[in-house]
């Protein structure tokens, strides 16, 4: 087993203070190691965005923590836990350590700056013994990396194509050989093709670059295809983890296997969609138990009462997999 | 490119218009301005000098319209507005000359000054929602929600008069002469001062509420989370990315106001008896004086239409979007 990343254990966010806050995150546990792909997938409103902003303090408001930690773990030096990292810390730590790529790509650059300046304005916070000549250079490098030409350079945003730009946000994101790259729905708003190449783009730079990437979406046979492991979260629960072709061979949740089948597979001999019935749970009133229960076709005796634990399912001999289900109690 | 040459095009064809309806106008409305001119006389003017009278103010009933509009373009170009009545033999543009100044000097100032303070005070409000910055927006919407009239009239009951500490009118000492001297530049930057904070004290709580809203919506804005995601330091994030962007809904709004100022702001000028162009057209309302009022309704025409020119420069140069060929 390789060497672990970034540790978050036990996380909690709410929205909102009191009666009226939403609790969007609940108890997670997920573990992201060196140089892999780790997929986070669920419906959308189940918590993924909640996660990658929690867990890089970018919450916006009314957002908080509530608790848990984000240890990250760095190649030299002790472990530390992200959340208790000073204001100065904590902007040293973000792009330098781990860089995001947002859901709106078309928003995520300043419509009324350069690509030039928003590439280099990041290498100036961080390296501000740098001169403009090597910043620029590095802004080159950078375009190149994914695949666009320098002279783009002194384009604005909006002359860019959609894919265009989210490639310039892709090579932002590492500018500063970041070791974690967060991705939430990167491709979403993106035609398929346009998605497909960025998508198997990335994955060639992380075999150059080495670092590791938590890329979030609501697009599980996009994670069957890209990824080492998947996550699946419901109702801000991560209710199953397994290796990738794990969960595609056999998901034990009977929500990862309604996800599995809600979209039609890439390759292979097209089945049918089934989909889930019924509707995401309400985040302010959730089921009692196991919050998936309202819309379980196997829901039997405890699934209403208690809350099923995320852990190894008995008797089972493959390493590395959890599951929140009564069907497969934890040892 | 070509959308400047547009924008030029558009404005030179709105200021065409806007001339010759100033040239029509007089000779659509009811009434003679010459005769009421001739009827303060009190009939004491010979047939051949009502004659010449027509002539001078461009009235001249035996010319064609189209002869008259010829003329009065000429006379513009030489920057002949036409006599005043009301300062009969003055030319008009002479007595603008005089008053402009003064406007310019204390609404030019003030807006710009009312601007700046505004818009900072909005960004910094935007930026920490909850900080002691919020308690200034009821206060200065207070301000802005009382009557000008008011407003300045309490301003002189508190500060001028007999016991104050400010004069309660005029541009300056009556017995200074203008000039560029230290006794006279004193006396008219202490005749402004009290104008000048009751226009910014009515004007200021629009631009800090404008910014403050824009800055509200900017920092949702995905760029702003990716700033900050980035590491950068509050200080660019807060102007660079949200600031900047936030700013461009006020360009127009503050060229607008600026395009205003000559015009002066008419009850500032009449509460301190200011000797500006706003005074200057009240008084020419008051005195009948159609050359005058005319001149002055195309300088503010004018004004207003060159802000805008201005203004489009402006979002040319701060929004590269407006940049867009085609
Ligand atoms: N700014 C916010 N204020 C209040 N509730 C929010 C806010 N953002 C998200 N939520 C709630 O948190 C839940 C999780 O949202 P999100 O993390 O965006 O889900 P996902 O990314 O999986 O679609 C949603 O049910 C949503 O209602
Ligand atoms: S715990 Fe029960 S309700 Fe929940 S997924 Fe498993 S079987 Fe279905
Ligand atoms: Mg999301």
């Amino acid at each position: 087993m390789s060497e672990i990343e970034l540790e978050i254990k036990g996380l909690n966010v709410d929205y909102g203070l009191g009666e009226q806050s939403v609790h969007a995150v609940r108890d997670v546990d997920l573990t992201l190691r060196r140089g892999e792909v780790l997929g986070l997938a669920g419906e959308s409103g189940s918590g993924k965005s909640t996660l990658a902003y929690g867990l890089t303090r970018l919450l916006p408001p009314p957002g908080v923590i509530r608790g848990g930690q984000v240890i990250y773990h760095p190649e030299q030096g002790e472990p530390f836990d992200v959340l208790g990292l000073s204001d100065r810390q904590l902007r040293a730590f973000r792009w330098a350590q781990t860089s995001i790529v947002f859901q709106g790509a078309m928003n995520s650059l300043n419509p009324v700056h350069k690509i030039s300046t928003q590439l280099t304005d990041v290498l100036r916070a961080h390296e501000p013994g740098s001169t403009r000549a090597a910043r620029l250079a590095r802004a080159r490098e950078l375009l190149a990396l994914v695949g666009i030409p320098a002279d783009r350079l002194d384009s604005y945003p909006h002359q860019l194509s959609g894919g265009m730009r989210q490639r310039v946000m892709i090579g932002m994101a590492l500018a500063l050989r970041p070791k974690i790259v967060i991705m939430d729905e990167p491709t979403t708003a993106l035609d398929v093709v346009v998605q497909r190449q960025i998508l198997g783009q990335l994955v060639g730079l992380r075999e150059r670059l080495g670092f590791s990437v938590l890329f979030i979406t609501h697009d599980l046979s996009l994670l069957v295809e890209f990824s080492d492991r998947i996550a699946i979260m419901y109702g801000g629960r991560i209710v199953e983890q397994a290796s990738a072709a794990g969960l595609h061979k056999d998901s034990l949740h009977p929500y990862s296997h309604g996800l599995l089948h809600s979209f039609p597979a890439l390759r292979g001999p097209r089945e049918e969609l089934s989909g889930i019935p019924g509707s995401p749970p309400d985040l302010r009133s959730m089921p009692t138990g196991c919050a998936f229960h309202p819309r379980c076709p196997h829901s039997f005796d405890p699934c209403v009462r208690r809350v099923p634990e995320l852990g190894a399912p008995q008797g089972r001999p493959e390493q590395d997999r959890s599951v929140a289900c009564w069907l497969h109690p934890a040892s | 490119m070509s959308y400047l040459l547009r924008r030029t095009g558009f404005y030179l064809l709105t200021a065409w218009i806007a001339i010759t309806i100033n040239f029509l106008l007089p000779r659509l409305i009811p009434g003679d301005p010459v005769m009421s001119l001739i009827n303060r006389a009190q009939g004491q003017l010979s047939t051949q000098a009502i004659q010449s009278l027509y002539v001078l103010f461009g009235l001249n009933k035996d010319e064609s319209i189209f002869v008259q509009y010829g003329h009065y373009w000429a006379q513009l170009l030489h920057g002949d507005l036409g006599l005043s009545f009301a300062f009969f033999p003055t030319p008009v543009a002479s007595v603008i000359a005089d008053s402009l100044p003064w406007t310019l000097a204390l609404v030019g100032i003030t807006t710009l000054a009312s601007f700046l303070l505004g818009t900072a005070l909005g960004v910094y409000a935007g930026w920490r929602r909850g900080s002691w910055l919020d308690l200034v927006i009821p206060v200065t919407t207070f301000l802005s929600s009382v009557p000008y009239f008011w407003l300045g009239l309490i301003a002189i009951a508190l500060f001028a008069g007999v016991n104050g500490i400010f004069p309660s009118s005029g541009g300056y000492e009556p017995g200074l002469v203008p000039g560029w001297d230290p006794d006279f530049l004193l006396s008219a930057v202490q005749h402004s001062l009290l104008p000048a904070v009751t226009i910014l004290l009515s004007s200021m709580s629009g631009w800090i509420l404008s910014m403050r809203n824009m800055m509200v919506t900017v920092a949702a804005e995905d760029y702003v989370t990716v700033a900050h995601a980035k590491g950068l330091s509050e200080r660019r994030v807060m102007v660079s990315y949200a600031a900047r962007n936030a700013l461009l809904p006020s360009v127009s709004g503050f060229a607008l106001s600026l395009g205003l100022v000559v015009g002066g702001t008419l009850l500032v000028e009449i509460v301190f008896s200011y000797p500006g162009l706003g005074f200057e057209l009240f008084q020419a309302v008051g005195a009948k004086d159609y050359p005058l009022m005319q001149g002055i309704f195309l300088i503010i025409t004018l004004s207003v239409l060159a802000a805008n020119f201005v203004a489009d420069l402006a979002y040319l140069v701060l929004d590269p979007r407006t940049r867009r060929e085609g």
